[in-house]
């Protein structure tokens, strides 16, 4: 059994009671996308712009969790001024680092070779969450969320 | 009287230790913890009569069904039921309460009905009512809640305009709230409806009696009280359950098939299609004897000492800091304390006390419209049994801090 300095890093800690890009941008024009996580309850809201296939500006909203609102807030950081393109590759990193089980990553969407030069960064601190498998689903709320909205414009 | 006061020792699961600590199991709302008794007795049954029931004629298959319909009894005498033949066995209340909807439901309930439920149900009462309610169009209508999480009855007898079916809780499994059956009961009945009663959380706990509940169906389940998991039951009143159709057909549900048909077995077997869970029955038995010993009385003075314990320990501590869902009294409550602790969230919370071994249920409880109604995504919720004693309430009360500490903002 792994402690809980492992899961509650001091980063994931600062993302939690400091979180990133909080709010709601106006949808329209801005897109939406709604995620649940049935076993707990949890909830997130993401409204985003995007321009030429670029996410000008990412805003979260809803609760949970610390490691759901981490996560959220360490992907806002992340995505803003990405392509599509750039996030969903990135969204594949994360859901891998994340996996403790090869059908999670989901068949259909394998990491290619291409996926590797890209640096998880902060977000690496969240490979505790992997050590404690109920939370993971925590973590990769919105993430999916994310994921399911731009699959939704199919873009 | 009161309970032995070394009762731990008869559960082998709560001599173990979790992250270096003594166990502190307090999710017993979820699933109890099992004695020993009631794991031998189904060990026992598999080495030494394990044969399929109400069919061989050799001596072990004879035994089997001889044990299987003891327990029947046993759960009959329980619960105060007029006949054994009115204890269906199920696998689980959810099954039960769907088995009320497919059968009762989809006999009796079309475009102009109402089956009235309310805001503190389990989903297990509510999905299937509103599964049955989109194939048949009938309304589902909902008692709503007080400020202190008790039932609304003031408007009780507008509710029950129309209603053919009511549907409510003993005790939430949330709040812990006990609800006033019989008064629901009586004036249900005087507005023509049946009363189903939802005794999942209330069955183990309290001293139960179908007749003084003035009720005509209750589902409850085994693994919450003491027994396996895989076993619930159904009881309903036999000139009810004997209008009702079959739920599942199959084997044993009959007394005759031929191409152009089938004749449904007679009650209880009407609605227990294929090989039962023998053992599980068995063990459920065996769970009902282990509580008949201890005596229901001494189990519900127990979790109300206990309960309250648990309040005065828990509002003297953090006070302001502390909100505990429910009824404010232990005697309008069971042993079930839904918390919020300052802004720790459940689920961070229940992680730092199993790094204590201390066991809590996070989440939204399977309650999710009572959740909106409390306007919180979910709760951390520690309940109660005939195992837990104030120590346990302790090493709670002692691992809240640390945790708000950690996700102080």
């Amino acid at each position: 059994m792994s402690g809980l300095e492992d899961l509650y890093k001091e980063i994931i800690l600062d993302h939690y009671r400091s979180p990133r890009h909080r709010g709601e941008l106006d949808s329209p024009p801005a897109h939406k996308a709604e995620g649940f996580n049935p076993l707990c309850g949890d909830e997130v809201l993401l409204t985003f712009a995007l321009e030429d296939d670029v996410i000008q500006e990412l805003l979260i909203s809803g609760q949970g969790c610390s490691i759901s609102q981490a996560s959220a807030s360490m992907m806002s950081a992340a995505v803003q001024g990405k392509s599509v393109e750039e996030v969903r590759k990135l969204t594949r990193q994360f859901k891998v680092m994340m996996s403790i089980h090869e059908e999670s990553i989901g068949a259909e969407d394998p990491p290619s070779e291409d996926d590797k030069p890209f640096g998880l960064g902060d977000l690496e601190a969240l490979k505790g969450v992997v050590k404690f498998p109920v939370r993971i689903k925590c973590a990769t709320l919105s993430w999916n969320t994310l994921l399911t909205g731009l699959d939704e414009l199919k873009v | 009287m009161s309970l032995p006061p070394d009762l731990k020792s008869n559960f082998p699961l709560l001599s173990q230790t979790i992250n270096g600590h003594q166990i502190v199991y307090l999710d017993s709302a979820a699933s109890s913890q099992k004695p020993d008794v009631v794991i031998e007795t189904m060990n026992d049954y598999y080495r030494t009569i394990n044969a399929n029931v109400h069919r061989g004629a050799y001596q072990i298959a004879a035994q089997a069904t001889e044990a299987m319909e003891q327990a029947r009894a046993k759960l009959a005498t329980f619960i105060g039921a007029r006949s054994a033949n009115e204890i269906v066995f199920t696998k689980n209340a959810t099954e039960s309460f769907n088995l009320i909807a497919r059968s009762w439901g989809g006999q009796n309930l079309g475009p102009n009905d109402v089956v009235l439920i309310s805001d503190m149900e389990h989903h297990a009462n509510i999905v299937p009512w509103q599964i049955l309610a989109a194939e048949k169009g009938f309304e589902l209508r909902w008692i709503p809640l007080t400020p202190d999480g008790h039932l609304d009855l003031s408007q009780l007898d507008r509710l029950l305009n129309g209603v053919k079916m009511v549907s409510v809780t003993a005790m939430s499994n949330v709040l812990g709230t006990l609800n006033p059956i019989r008064e629901i009961a009586d004036k249900a009945h005087s507005a023509g409806a049946l009363m189903t009663v939802d005794g999942s959380q209330y069955v183990p706990h309290l001293p139960t009696d179908v007749m003084e509940l003035g009720v005509d169906l209750l589902c409850f389940t085994g693994h919450k009280m003491c027994g396996p998991t895989g076993i619930g039951v159904l009881w309903g009143r036999a000139e009810l359950l004997d209008a009702m159709p079959p739920f599942l057909g199959g084997g044993e549900m009959i007394l005759d098939v031929r191409r152009d048909g089938f004749t449904p077995n007679e009650l209880p077997h009407k609605f227990e299609a294929g090989t039962p869970p023998i053992a599980e029955i068995i063990g459920l038995g065996a769970a009902v004897d282990f509580l008949d010993s201890l005596g229901m009385n001494e189990v519900r003075q127990h979790e109300i000492d206990l309960t309250n314990y648990a309040l005065r320990v828990l509002n003297d501590r953090y006070g302001e800091e502390i909100t505990i869902h429910g009824p404010s009294s232990a005697s309008e409550r069971g042993g079930v304390l839904s918390i919020q602790y300052r802004d720790v969230h459940p689920h961070d919370l229940s992680q730092v006390l199993d790094q204590r071994g201390i066991c809590i249920r996070a989440g939204h409880h399977c309650a999710k419209p009572l959740m909106r109604e409390l306007g919180v995504g979910a709760t951390a919720r520690a309940s109660l049994y005939v195992y837990n004693d104030q120590a346990d309430i302790d090493a709670l009360a002692e691992s809240l801090a640390p945790a708000g500490e950690l996700f102080a903002r």
